[in-house]
C-alpha cells in the first residue's frame, strides 16, 4: 500500500524547502514584527497573531543563506503549537505536494553541512529537490550555530 | 466579644462548605468503590475527607462530630492497608455515617449545636464492621431484610424523591444510605398511613429507575409523610410542596419544610424511633430551619483556580482588544461605532474588575492566624502585645495572598520577639507594660501598602552597622558612609541579624533577606523604618494583581519596551542646554546628579547592543529621557529616546528561544496591536553593572582586601587642585555639588553659600592659591564643591575639579608630616597627597559652632 504524505512547501533563496502539513498551523502573509535586541540574529522579531505571541525565526539565516532584498517581505509559516509559538520566515509559498513517504531518500552526504542538520530527508521531484525540515530541530537554536 | 463570635461564625462557616462539599464527593467516591473495591486512588481521597472532617471538628470542639468521622477513618483505615475489603455493609455503613456528618452539620448550621440524636448504634456498627469479614456479611444481611419490606411502600415514599429526578444522582445516593439501618418495625409502620400523594404516582415511577438504592429511601420519606400528616395541610398539599421544594438541600428531606420547625420535630418521633436511628428525623430539623435562609453551598461555589486563570488571560486579551478598538474610533468620535466602543468600553471595565475580584481574597483569611502567633509568642518570651489589626477587608488577588502568607508571618514573628522590649524594659522606658502591634492594611495608587507596626525598641542603626561589618558584609569605611536609610536596608541582606542570642523564634539569620525576596518576587517593595526607642514601621507595597500591569512604555532606536510600573521611581529629563554636561563621568561609569545623589545611568541603547543614534541633531542639543527604577535595593537611571506613555498590559511568556535573554521579562501585546517586550529592571541593572555579580564580585573582593590591610586601604577620592594631584577620604565627603558663583555670599570671615536651607562656609582646599578668586565676569560659573560634615554643620570643600574615586594602598609618611596631609598614596601611577579635611577645615574654622543658621540675619560685606 502507498503511504503517501502531505508536504507544504516553500522557497528560500531559491532551495525548496517542506514541512508535512501536520507541522504547520497556518500561512499568513509578512507581519510588522517587534525586533528582540540581543536575541541571536536568527530570530526577526516577534509577531502579534490574533493575541498570541509568535516568535519568527528567519530561516535564511537559520540555514546560513544571504539576507534577502530589504525590499522583499517574507512570508510567515507558522508551526503548530506543540512548537511553542513560532513561525518560519520563508521567501515564498509553493504548493502542498502529495508525496509518496517512502520515496523520503537520506539527505545527499554531499549537502551543505549548514543543512544537513536540519533536514529530515529529501525527496526527488521533476528537476529539483525538495529538502524536508526536521521541524524540532530547526526551531532549537541552541544547534547548530548555522550562521 | 462581638467580633470574635463574629469571627467564629465565619470559621463555622468555612468549615460547614469544605465538609458539605467533602460530604458530597464521599457520596459518589464510595459508590465508585463499592463498585470497584480495589481502587486505592478513590479509598485515600475518601479517608483523607473524613481526616479532614476529624481535624476540623476536633478544632471547633464538635466532639461528636469527631468521634462518627473517626470511626469511619479507622474502618477506612483497615480497607485502606487490605486487612478487609470493601462490601455491600461497610458501603452502607459508610454512607450512612456520610448521612449523619451531613445531619450533625445541618443542626451546627442552624444553631451552632450538634443537636442531641444518638449516634452510639451507627457508632457500634462501624466498630462492628472493622471485625473479620463475616461479620461485615452478617451485618449486610440483616439489613437487607428492611430494604426488601421497604419496596413495597416505595411509590408514596419516593414523592420527595421523585421530585428531585433533575440529575442530582448523589442525593438519591445519599438517601441510599438510610435504608439498610432503619430497622423493619418502624418502616413497615406507616405503611398503613394513607398514601399521601396519588399525584405523584407517575413521577415515582419514573424515579423507580433509580433502583435499589432509591427503595431504600422509603423509611424517611414516611417519616416525611407522617410529619405532613400531622400537620395542619392536606396530605396532598405537603406532598406537591415536598416536590416543588425539592432543590437545593438534597438530602431527602425536603417533606419536612412543610410543616413549621417546631412541629416536625415531634412529629415523626412517635412513628419512627427508626427515623432517630437513620438519621432522617434529623436530617429533617436543620433542612426546615434550612429553608428560611440560604444554605451555605448557595451562596458560595468553589472554582478551580486555573479556570479563573484561563477567564482571567480572556479577559486580559477583552481589554486589550477594546484599546485597540479605542484607538481606532478614537479618530472619529460622532460615529456609531464610537458610542458602542465607548459601551464596550466600559462593560469590559466592568468585566475585568469582577473577574478580578472572584480572585480576591480580603487579607483578613492570612491575618487571622496573627492573634494566635502573637499570643503564643509573647507567652514565650515573657512579654506582652495586643495586636490591633486595621483594614483587614483590604482584598488581594489569592496567588499574591499566598505569596506573602509566610513573609508575613515572619515579620509579626520578627516584631514580636526583635522589636518589642520585655515588660520590666518597657516600663524602665515609660512605655506602657503592654506592647502594640498594628497590622494596617489599605490601598493607594493602583497598590496594596500593608504597614507592620510597634512600639518596641526600635532598631539600633549603630549595632547594625556593627553587625554587618563583623559579619564581612560591608567594610568599615562603607558603614561610616552610610545613610540611616541604607543603614536599615542591611538587615534585608542574607546573613544578618542583630539579635544577640539566638532563639527558636528568630535570630538565625535567615529571614529578613528571605521576606524580601518573596515580596520581591511578586513585585512588591519592602521598606523600613524605625525610631529609636519608639518604635519600627516594615511597610509592604504590592501590586493588586499579576495579570494586567501598568506599565510605562518607552522607545528606544524606534523599538518600544514595557516597564512595569512598581520598578519605575520618576522620570528626569534633561534638556538639550543643559544636556551636555549634566551626565559625568565617575570612574568610567556615567553619572547623573539627582538632588545631590550621585544616580548611575544604563544607557538602553548600549545595552541592547542598539546602532549609536545618528540624527541630525547635535549632541550638544539633544535632551536626555531618564527613567530612575529601582532594582533591588538601588536605583539607577534607564537612559532611553523617548518615554511614550503609560498602558495596562498582560505579561505573555517569551517563547523557548529568547527566554534566557535576562533583560526582558515577557512581552506583551500594545493597544495598537503591536507586539513589545518587556524589560526586566533588575536584569539590566545587572547588565548594566549596575547591580548584581560584577557589584557583588568587587563587593567580595573588596572585603578580602580589608580584611587584609584594612588599615592601609582607603577610597579616595581624587581632585585636581591646580596642577596637583589631591585625595580626600570618601568617608569624610558627604556629597558632590556644584555650586554657581553668584550664589556666594560673605558672612565675616567667611564666603559662604545656603545650602538646604543652612549656611554653608566655604574653604579652597587649594592653600597655595590664598585668597580665593571668583570670576566676576561670569555669574553662571560653577564651583565644585566636596560637602564635608562636621557634626552639625556642613562645609563645603572648593576644588578644582573632581577626578575619579578609586580604592588605593595609602602611605603614611610619618617623619615628613606636613601640615594638612595626612600621608600620600600612588593612584594612577601619580603621587596624590592626602588631604587632612578635618584637620583644614579645623583651622580654617576655629568658630565653627559660631557660624550662624539661616533665620539669623546675615550681612554682606
Amino acid at each position: 500500500m502507498k503511504h503517501t504524505t502531505q508536504i507544504c512547501t516553500f522557497g528560500v533563496c531559491g532551495h525548496l524547502f517542506g514541512l508535512e502539513v501536520e507541522h504547520v498551523q497556518e500561512v499568513i502573509r509578512f507581519h510588522e514584527m517587534a525586533r528582540v535586541p540581543l536575541a541571536c540574529d536568527q530570530i526577526e522579531g516577534l509577531i502579534n497573531l490574533r493575541g498570541q505571541i509568535v516568535t519568527a525565526i528567519d530561516l535564511r539565516r537559520r540555514f546560513g543563506l544571504p539576507p534577502r532584498d530589504p525590499g522583499d517581505l517574507p512570508m510567515n509559516v507558522v508551526l503548530t503549537p506543540h512548537h511553542g509559538s513560532v513561525s518560519l520566515l520563508v521567501d515564498d509559498i509553493g504548493d502542498v505536494l502529495e508525496l509518496d513517504a517512502q520515496q523520503l531518500e537520506r539527505p545527499p552526504a554531499t549537502l551543505d553541512p549548514a543543512f544537513q542538520d536540519l533536514i529530515r530527508g529529501v525527496y526527488k521531484l521533476d528537476g529539483r529537490l525538495l529538502l524536508v525540515l526536521d521541524s524540532m530541530r530547526t526551531i532549537d537554536l541552541s544547534l547548530s550555530d548555522a550562521a | 466579644m462581638l467580633e470574635s463570635d463574629e469571627e467564629q461564625n465565619e470559621l463555622i462557616q468555612e468549615f460547614l462548605v469544605e465538609c458539605y462539599e467533602g460530604l458530597d464527593k464521599l457520596d459518589q467516591d464510595l459508590l465508585t468503590l463499592e463498585e470497584d473495591p480495589g481502587n486505592v486512588e478513590i479509598l485515600s481521597g475518601i479517608f483523607r475527607t473524613f481526616h479532614t472532617i476529624k481535624g476540623t471538628a476536633g478544632f471547633l470542639a464538635y466532639h461528636k462530630l469527631e468521634s462518627v468521622a473517626h470511626a469511619a477513618e479507622n474502618l477506612l483505615s483497615k480497607l485502606r492497608d487490605g486487612e478487609l475489603s470493601m462490601n455491600t455493609g461497610r458501603a452502607d455503613a459508610l454512607l450512612k455515617t456520610v448521612d449523619t456528618l451531613r445531619a450533625i452539620l445541618g443542626s451546627i448550621e442552624s444553631h451552632r449545636l450538634e443537636g442531641d440524636e444518638d449516634c452510639t448504634e451507627l457508632l457500634d456498627n462501624l466498630k462492628r464492621l472493622q471485625q473479620a469479614d463475616q461479620d461485615g456479611f452478617l451485618s449486610s444481611g440483616t439489613t437487607a431484610a428492611p430494604t426488601a419490606e421497604a419496596r413495597p411502600i416505595a411509590p408514596a415514599g419516593q414523592a420527595p424523591e421523585a421530585a428531585m429526578v433533575d440529575g442530582s444522582v448523589e442525593a438519591v445516593e445519599t438517601a441510599g444510605g438510610f435504608g439498610p439501618i432503619g430497622d423493619e418495625p418502624v418502616a413497615i409502620g406507616p405503611l398503613d398511613a394513607p398514601a399521601p400523594c396519588p399525584a405523584d404516582a407517575p413521577l415515582a415511577d419514573s424515579a423507580e429507575a433509580e433502583a435499589a438504592p432509591t427503595l431504600a429511601q422509603a423509611p424517611e420519606a414516611i417519616a416525611a409523610a407522617a410529619a405532613a400528616r400531622r400537620s395542619s395541610l392536606p396530605p396532598s398539599v405537603a406532598a406537591a410542596r415536598a416536590q416543588t421544594a425539592a432543590v437545593p438541600p438534597p438530602d431527602a428531606t425536603p417533606a419536612a419544610q412543610t410543616a413549621p420547625p417546631t412541629q416536625t420535630a415531634p412529629a415523626p418521633i412517635p412513628a419512627a424511633s427508626a427515623a432517630e436511628a437513620t438519621g432522617g428525623a434529623n436530617a429533617a430539623t436543620p433542612a426546615a430551619a434550612r429553608a428560611n435562609k440560604p444554605n451555605a453551598v448557595d451562596t458560595s461555589i468553589r472554582v478551580d483556580v486555573h479556570l479563573l486563570d484561563s477567564i482571567m488571560n480572556l479577559v486580559g486579551e477583552l481589554v486589550l482588544t477594546r484599546n485597540q478598538i479605542m484607538q481606532h474610533t478614537a479618530s472619529d468620535p460622532t460615529s456609531a461605532l464610537s458610542t458602542t466602543s465607548q459601551r464596550l468600553n466600559l462593560i469590559t471595565s466592568d468585566l475585568q474588575e469582577g473577574v478580578m475580584k472572584t480572585r480576591m481574597q480580603p487579607i483578613r483569611n492570612v491575618w487571622n492566624k496573627f492573634p494566635r502567633v502573637v499570643r503564643d509568642l509573647t507567652a514565650s518570651c515573657g512579654k506582652r502585645a495586643t495586636l490591633v489589626m486595621e483594614g483587614e477587608d483590604t482584598e488581594l488577588d489569592r496567588t499574591i495572598l499566598e505569596a506573602i502568607k509566610d513573609p508575613l508571618t515572619h515579620m509579626v514573628r520578627n516584631s514580636v520577639d526583635h522589636g518589642l522590649e520585655s515588660v520590666e524594659d518597657r516600663v524602665a522606658a515609660g512605655k506602657p507594660a503592654e506592647g502594640t502591634l498594628k497590622l494596617r492594611a489599605y490601598h493607594e495608587g493602583g497598590q496594596v501598602n500593608l504597614e507592620l507596626t510597634d512600639d518596641g525598641r526600635g532598631i539600633d542603626i549603630d549595632r547594625v552597622k556593627e553587625k554587618a561589618i563583623e559579619r564581612g558584609l560591608l567594610t568599615r569605611e562603607k558603614a561610616a558612609r552610610l545613610g540611616e536609610r541604607e543603614a536599615l536596608q542591611l538587615i534585608f541582606l542574607p546573613g544578618f541579624s542583630t539579635a544577640e542570642k539566638v532563639t527558636n523564634v528568630s535570630g538565625r539569620g535567615v529571614g529578613m533577606d528571605v521576606v524580601r525576596t518573596n515580596i520581591e518576587k511578586i513585585g512588591g517593595q519592602v521598606d523600613i523604618q524605625s525610631v529609636r526607642g519608639a518604635g519600627t514601621t516594615l511597610r509592604i507595597k504590592i501590586p493588586l494583581t499579576l495579570a494586567i500591569i501598568p506599565a510605562l512604555l518607552v522607545s528606544v532606536d524606534g523599538c518600544r519596551f514595557a516597564i512595569p510600573q512598581v520598578n519605575l521611581i520618576e522620570l528626569v529629563r534633561i534638556e538639550g542646554s543643559r544636556a551636555a554636561d549634566a551626565i559625568e563621568d565617575v570612574h568610567g561609569a556615567p553619572v547623573y546628579r539627582l538632588r545631590g545623589n550621585l544616580l548611575p545611568l544604563v544607557d538602553l541603547r548600549s545595552e541592547l547592543e542598539l546602532p549609536q543614534r545618528l540624527d541630525a541633531e547635535g549632541v550638544e542639543e539633544r535632551s536626555i529621557n531618564i527613567v530612575v527604577l529601582q532594582a533591588e535595593d538601588r536605583q539607577y537611571g534607564l537612559v532611553v529616546d523617548a518615554v511614550n506613555d503609560t498602558e495596562e498590559i498582560v505579561v505573555k511568556p517569551l517563547s523557548q528561544q529568547i527566554r534566557d535573554i535576562p533583560v526582558y521579562a515577557g512581552a506583551t501585546i500594545l493597544g495598537d496591536g503591536r507586539v513589545a517586550l518587556i524589560l526586566d529592571a533588575i536584569g539590566i541593572a545587572k547588565r548594566g553593572r549596575v547591580l548584581g555579580e560584577h557589584a557583588a564580585t568587587r563587593a567580595v573582593a573588596e572585603s578580602e582586601s580589608t580584611v587584609a590591610r584594612r588599615s592601609d586601604v582607603e577610597t579616595l577620592l581624587l581632585l585636581d587642585l591646580d596642577d596637583k594631584r589631591a585625595a580626600i577620604p570618601l568617608s569624610s565627603v558627604s556629597r558632590l555639588e556644584e555650586i554657581r558663583v553668584d550664589r556666594i555670599e560673605a558672612s565675616g570671615d567667611f564666603l559662604v553659600t545656603q545650602y538646604r536651607d543652612r549656611i554653608m562656609p566655604l574653604i579652597w582646599l587649594d592653600a597655595t592659591r590664598g585668597h580665593p578668586r571668583l570670576d566676576e565676569d561670569d555669574p553662571e560659573a560653577r564651583l565644585q564643591v566636596v560637602v564635608h560634615v562636621a557634626g552639625e554643620q556642613c562645609v563645603g570643600l572648593v576644588v578644582d575639579r573632581i577626578h575619579d574615586i578609586v580604592d588605593a594602598q595609602v602611605l603614611v609618611e610619618r617623619q615628613t608630616k606636613r601640615r594638612d596631609t595626612l600621608g600620600s598614596a600612588v593612584v594612577q601611577g601619580r603621587v596624590t597627597d592626602l588631604l587632612d579635611v578635618s584637620g583644614i577645615v579645623g583651622r580654617a574654622l576655629p568658630g565653627l559652632a559660631e557660624i550662624p543658621r539661616r533665620g539669623t540675619e546675615v550681612h554682606a560685606s
